[in-house]
C-alpha cells in the first residue's frame, strides 16, 4: 500500500563512497571548466585507464542528430551517447536511478515528483545547465506540432504531465493521473541546450536543426561524448566531452575513451566480419551461428563473447480471433470456430515443442517461454507460472474433450466434421520465424493438422494483421522497451494499437479480455510495487491460461567485445553494450597517436 | 570438329541420367523429404564404409553413425515411408536405406535434421518441373502469337508486337513477388507452385514469339510459299506445312535457354523466402539457409544444390550452344 506512506526518496545514491566524498574529490581534482559547486556523479565501476579510441559498427546511417525528433534507432543510438536524462534506468539492475537529477521525491497519491537538479554541471559546449534547460526541454517534448515521439510517453491517459520550475536547480512534475513507475519515463529523454535552440522552437524551425550536417560546435548535449566529425556513408566520431559530470572513484573525469566511432555496415554478417578483422571492437547484437562462429575462429575465440542471457524479445504464435469480414474472407471466419475455442489454442500449446525451437533455431541460446514475460525480465515475471513440456497426449486429450475426433488417416476433425487446417503467415526476412514455423507445422502434422506456411513481406504481413484481418495465424515477436509492465500495454489491454489478435476493437471479446483490461489499468496506478506486482502475475496467469499470444521463445542476447576492453557490462536492455560507454576503457595503455583512426591495441 | 560431338553427347547422357534419377526420386530417396529428425540437425555426410569399427571387412556397405555401435549394415529394397511415383501410385520400397535407428544421411542434413539428399532429389521435381512446364508455355504460347503476327502482319502484327515489348519491359520479379502476395493463404505449396510456373511461363512469351515472327515474315516471302498460296493452299496449310517447320531449331534453341533461365527464377523467388512454401523441398528453398555466411563457411554439403543447379544449367546452355552452331 504505497498510500500509507508519505512522500518517499526514490532515488537515493547507493554506491559507497556517497555524495559528499564525490564532491570533495570533485572540488579538487576536476579541472576543465568544474566550478566548485560541480555536483558530480561518483560512479561505482571499476578505475580505467583514460584514452583510445573505441570504434563500433550501426546497420545504417543516423538519420538526424536531433533528439526530438530522431525515431530511428541508429540516430537514438547516436544521440543517447551525446546526451543525457534526468533520471537512468541503470541497464544491469533493472532499477531507476539518479543522473542529472540527483534525487527526487514523490507525493502521497504519486502524481507530483520534485526533482532536484545538479548544480554547476555544464553542456558539452560549456554553457551551464539550469532548471530552465529542462523546463525548455519539456516545453519542446510537449509541443503538438513538432510531433515529437517522446510525446507519447509523456501523456498519461489523456493529457500530458506539466513542468514547472521551483527554483534555479529543482523542478516539479505534475501527473494528470497517478502512474505506477513513473520515474521511468525520464529514461533515455535528452536535455536540450535552450541557449542553442530556443531561437530556433520559436521559429517554428526545430525540426531543421542538427542535422548530419551541422557544424560540431552548434550541437551540445550533457552525454559523454559530443560531435567531432561526420563522413556521409562511412561514420559519425564523437570525442570525449570533457565538460561530462561522471567522474570515476579516484576522481578522474569520464568518459575513459577519447572517442566513439559508429561505422556504417549494413549486414549483419558483413559487421562479424568487420570484428573478426579487429577493425571494429564491439558487436551489439549476433546471431548464434555468427556468435558461434566468433568462438571457433582463431582471431576472436579469446576476445569477450558473451551470452547475457534471455532477453525482452518474446515470439509467439497467435489466431485472427478478432471480427473478420465474413463475406470476404468466409474460410476465415468458419475457421475462427476453433481458433477461438481456448481448448483449441491450449492443445495447439501444449503440442508444440519449444525446446527443439531453442535448440535448432537459436542453438541453444534462447529460453523456452510459456507466458509473455521473459525470465529476462527479473522484477516482473511471474514464476508460478506451470511450464507443460510438449505433449501430444495431452494435446490429443483436451481437443477429444472438446468435440474434435480424428479420421482413420490421423486427419483431425470438427464436430462438423470437416477438416482442421490453417495457414501461419511469417515474415520472409526472418530466418528464425520461418525456422519456428517449419517446426510448428510438423508438430502439428503429428496432430493431424495440415498447417500450410507463407512467408510475406513484414509489411504486407502487418497490414494483413493490423488492416484487412485477411490471416488464420501468424508468428511474430516483441521485444524491447523496458521491464516494466507498462511499456506494453498497447499490446494488452483490448483497445491498444498493438492487441494484435484482435486490434482496433471497441470492447473485450471475452470475459478475460476484461479482465485483462480491469488488472492492466489497475496495476498501471497502483503504487506499492508488491501490489502491483501481484496484480501483473495475474495478467501473466490469466494471458497463459487463455493464451491469446502462444508464446515460444525469449532468444538471448549475444554480444561481443574485444578482450581487452575493461568494464565491458552488456545488459539485456537497450542499449546492450554501450549502455556504460562513459565507463569503457583499454586495459592496456593506449599509445597517444598511433593511428588516423584509433589507437593502437596490443594483440 | 571433334568436340562438338564430344560435348553433346556428354551434356545429353547428363542430363538423361539426371531426368531419369528425379523421376524416380520417391524410389532412390531413403526418407520423407519432409521427415524431421530434430537431435540431428547439419549433420555433415555419412559416409558408407566397408571396413567395420574393428577393421573387419565385409562386403555389404556399412554407415557409421556417430557414437552409436554397431555399424548398420546398408540394406537394399527396403521398405520405409510411403510415396507416389508421379503423383498416382503409391509405394513404400526404396532402393536403399538402413534400420532405425540408423539413419542415413549421404549428403548430411539440413537446419532440422532431414536428410540433404532426399530432399536434393524431390526438390528436383519441383525446379525441374517448374522449368519445363513454363518453357511449354512461353513456347506455346510464343509460337501461336509469334506465327499470327508475322504471317498475317498487319494491326495483329502491330498489337501482338506492341504486347511483347510490353512484356518485355515487365520487371518480373516484383510481378512475382505482387503476385505472391494476393494468393490465397490456404494454397498447398505444390498448388503455389504451379502458379508460380504459370506465371513465369505466360511473362515469358514475349522473346519466342518475336523470334518465331520474323522466321515466318521472311517464310511467307519465299517462292515456294508463294507458289503454294497459287495453287490454292489455305493460309492454315501454308502455316503448318511450310513456314511453321522453319521455327523448330529456332524453338529448341529458344527451350536450352529457357529452361535454365524459368529454373533459376524459382531458385531467386525460393532463396528470398517467397517461392515453393514449407516443408516441400525445391532447389530455390534448400538454398535458401545459405543466406546465413555462418552455414555457408560450415556447412559445405548444404551448397550440394548450388552444384546441381550449376551443372543442369550448364548441360542446357551447352546443348543450346551446339543448336545455334549446327544451324550455321
Amino acid at each position: 500500500m504505497a498510500k500509507h506512506k508519505p512522500h518517499h526518496v526514490v532515488g537515493r545514491v547507493t554506491w559507497n563512497g556517497g555524495m559528499a566524498v564525490a564532491l570533495l574529490l570533485c572540488v579538487s581534482i576536476a579541472g576543465n571548466g568544474a566550478t566548485g559547486q560541480e555536483e558530480v556523479l561518483t560512479s561505482g565501476a571499476e578505475t580505467g585507464i583514460p584514452g583510445g579510441a573505441l570504434v563500433v559498427t550501426q546497420r545504417a546511417e543516423p538519420k538526424t542528430l536531433n533528439p526530438v525528433i530522431a525515431l530511428d534507432a541508429p540516430s537514438r543510438e547516436v544521440i543517447r551517447r551525446m546526451t543525457a536524462d534526468l533520471i537512468s534506468i541503470n541497464r544491469q539492475t533493472q532499477q531507476t536511478e539518479p543522473s542529472l537529477a540527483k534525487s527526487w521525491t514523490v507525493s502521497k497519491d504519486g502524481r507530483e515528483f520534485v526533482l532536484e537538479l545538479r548544480r554547476g554541471l555544464r553542456f558539452s559546449d560549456g554553457h551551464p545547465m539550469d532548471a530552465d534547460d529542462v523546463i525548455f526541454t519539456f516545453q519542446v517534448y510537449l509541443d503538438e506540432k513538432l510531433h515529437s515521439p517522446q510525446r507519447d510517453l509523456l501523456v498519461i491517459g489523456e493529457h500530458p504531465l506539466t513542468v514547472e520550475k521551483l527554483g534555479s536547480y529543482r523542478v516539479r512534475f505534475h501527473l494528470p493521473e497517478s502512474y505506477a513507475a513513473a520515474e521511468r519515463i525520464f529514461d533515455s529523454l535528452a536535455i536540450l541546450p535552450r541557449h542553442l535552440l530556443e531561437g530556433a522552437w520559436r521559429d517554428g524551425k526545430l525540426s531543421e536543426v542538427w542535422s548530419l550536417n551541422t557544424a560540431p560546435a552548434s550541437i551540445a548535449g550533457m552525454g559523454p561524448f559530443r560531435l567531432k566529425e561526420y563522413q556521409p556513408g562511412e561514420r559519425v566520431v564523437l570525442e570525449k566531452n570533457p565538460y561530462y559530470w561522471k567522474v570515476d572513484r579516484r576522481g578522474n573525469r569520464l568518459p575513459y575513451l577519447d572517442r566513439l566511432e559508429f561505422r556504417f555496415v549494413p549486414a549483419d554478417d558483413a559487421q562479424v566480419v568487420h570484428f573478426m578483422s579487429r577493425e571494429t571492437d564491439i558487436l551489439n547484437r549476433v546471431s548464434f551461428r555468427n556468435f558461434e562462429l566468433l568462438h571457433n575462429e582463431e582471431r576472436t575465440k579469446d576476445d569477450q563473447l558473451r551470452d547475457v542471457g534471455p532477453g525482452l524479445e518474446y515470439n509467439f504464435l497467435f489466431f485472427n480471433l478478432g471480427p473478420v469480414d465474413s463475406q470476404r474472407f468466409p474460410a476465415i471466419a468458419r475457421r475462427q470456430a476453433w481458433f477461438r475455442d481456448t481448448s483449441f489454442r491450449r492443445a495447439i500449446s501444449a503440442a508444440l515443442d519449444r525446446e527443439a525451437i531453442v535448440r535448432l533455431v537459436y542453438g541453444g541460446h534462447a529460453t523456452p517461454l510459456w507466458g509473455h514475460v521473459s525470465p529476462g525480465n527479473r522484477l516482473w515475471q511471474n514464476t508460478a507460472l506451470p511450464h507443460p513440456p510438449q505433449s501430444l497426449e495431452r494435446a490429443r486429450q483436451i481437443l477429444g474433450a472438446a468435440g474434435f475426433r480424428w479420421n482413420e488417416n490421423g486427419r483431425l476433425l470438427d464436430s462438423s466434421g470437416g477438416h482442421v487446417e490453417f495457414s501461419i503467415i511469417v515474415s520472409a526476412s526472418s530466418s528464425e520465424r520461418l525456422q519456428m514455423a517449419t517446426l510448428i507445422q510438423d508438430d502439428l502434422q503429428n496432430l493431424g493438422i495440415r498447417v500450410q506456411v507463407v512467408s510475406l513481406e513484414f509489411r504486407a504481413l502487418l497490414d494483413r494483421v493490423l488492416n484487412s484481418k485477411e490471416y488464420e495465424a501468424c508468428i511474430l515477436g516483441l521485444g524491447g522497451g523496458d521491464v516494466d509492465p507498462n511499456s506494453d500495454m498497447n499490446v494488452w489491454l483490448s483497445t491498444g494499437g498493438s492487441h494484435l489478435w484482435s486490434p482496433g476493437q471497441q470492447k473485450p471479446i471475452a470475459a478475460w479480455e476484461a479482465e485483462l483490461d480491469r488488472l492492466e489499468r489497475q496495476q498501471m496506478t497502483t503504487l506499492d510495487r508488491h501490489e502491483r506486482k501481484l496484480l501483473y502475475d495475474r495478467v501473466q496467469q490469466i494471458a497463459a491460461e487463455n493464451l491469446p499470444l502462444i508464446c515460444l521463445v525469449s532468444p538471448n542476447v549475444l554480444v561481443a567485445a574485444r578482450q581487452d576492453l575493461g568494464n565491458f557490462k552488456p545488459s539485456i536492455l537497450d542499449h546492450y553494450t554501450l549502455w556504460n560507454v562513459e565507463q569503457l576503457y583499454w586495459r592496456k595503455p593506449v599509445v597517444a597517436g598511433a593511428g588516423p583512426n584509433k589507437g593502437v591495441k596490443p594483440q | 570438329m571433334k568436340q562438338l560431338v564430344l560435348v553433346p553427347r556428354l551434356t545429353t547422357t547428363i542430363l538423361i541420367v539426371l531426368h531419369v534419377t528425379i523421376l524416380l526420386a520417391g524410389f532412390l530417396a531413403p526418407y520423407d523429404p519432409a521427415m524431421q529428425n530434430r537431435t540431428s540437425p547439419l549433420l555433415p555426410p555419412i559416409g558408407v564404409h566397408f571396413v567395420d569399427t574393428l577393421g573387419v571387412f565385409h562386403l555389404r556397405p556399412l554407415v557409421r553413425s556417430a557414437g552409436r555401435t554397431p555399424d548398420y549394415p546398408l540394406r537394399f529394397f527396403v521398405s520405409g515411408s510411403t510415396y507416389r511415383f508421379l503423383g498416382l501410385w503409391t509405394f513404400r520400397t526404396h532402393l536403399f536405406g538402413v534400420e532405425e535407428p540408423g539413419r542415413l544421411f549421404l549428403l548430411g542434413t539440413d537446419e532440422f535434421g532431414r536428410d540433404q539428399f532426399s530432399r536434393i532429389l524431390w526438390g528436383g521435381q519441383v525446379s525441374l518441373l517448374i522449368g519445363w512446364l513454363a518453357t511449354l508455355l512461353a513456347l506455346g504460347i510464343g509460337l501461336a502469337l509469334g506465327s499470327v503476327a508475322g504471317f498475317f502482319g498487319g494491326w495483329p502484327d502491330a498489337a501482338i508486337m506492341r504486347g511483347a515489348e510490353l512484356f518485355l519491359a515487365l520487371p518480373w520479379l516484383y510481378l512475382l513477388l505482387a503476385v505472391r502476395a494476393f494468393l490465397p493463404l490456404s494454397l498447398p505449396p505444390h498448388a503455389t507452385a504451379m502458379i508460380l510456373t504459370v506465371i513465369i511461363g505466360i511473362v515469358g512469351w514475349a522473346r519466342p514469339a518475336r523470334l518465331v515472327r520474323g522466321i515466318v515474315l521472311s517464310a511467307r516471302e519465299r517462292d515456294y510459299v508463294s507458289a503454294a498460296r497459287g495453287f490454292g493452299a489455305s493460309s492454315w496449310h501454308l502455316l503448318r506445312r511450310h513456314c511453321l517447320p522453319e521455327t523448330y531449331t529456332v524453338l529448341a534453341t529458344q527451350a536450352t535457354l529457357l529452361i535454365p533461365q524459368f529454373m533459376l527464377a524459382e531458385v531467386a523467388l525460393s532463396f528470398i523466402g517467397l517461392g515453393v512454401g514449407e516443408p516441400a523441398p525445391s532447389w530455390g528453398n534448400l538454398l535458401a539457409p545459405l543466406r546465413q555466411i555462418p552455414i555457408l563457411a560450415s556447412a559445405w554439403w548444404m551448397m550440394a544444390p548450388a552444384m546441381l543447379v550449376m551443372v543442369t544449367s550448364w548441360c542446357f546452355l551447352s546443348l543450346g550452344d551446339v543448336f545455334v552452331h549446327g544451324e550455321t
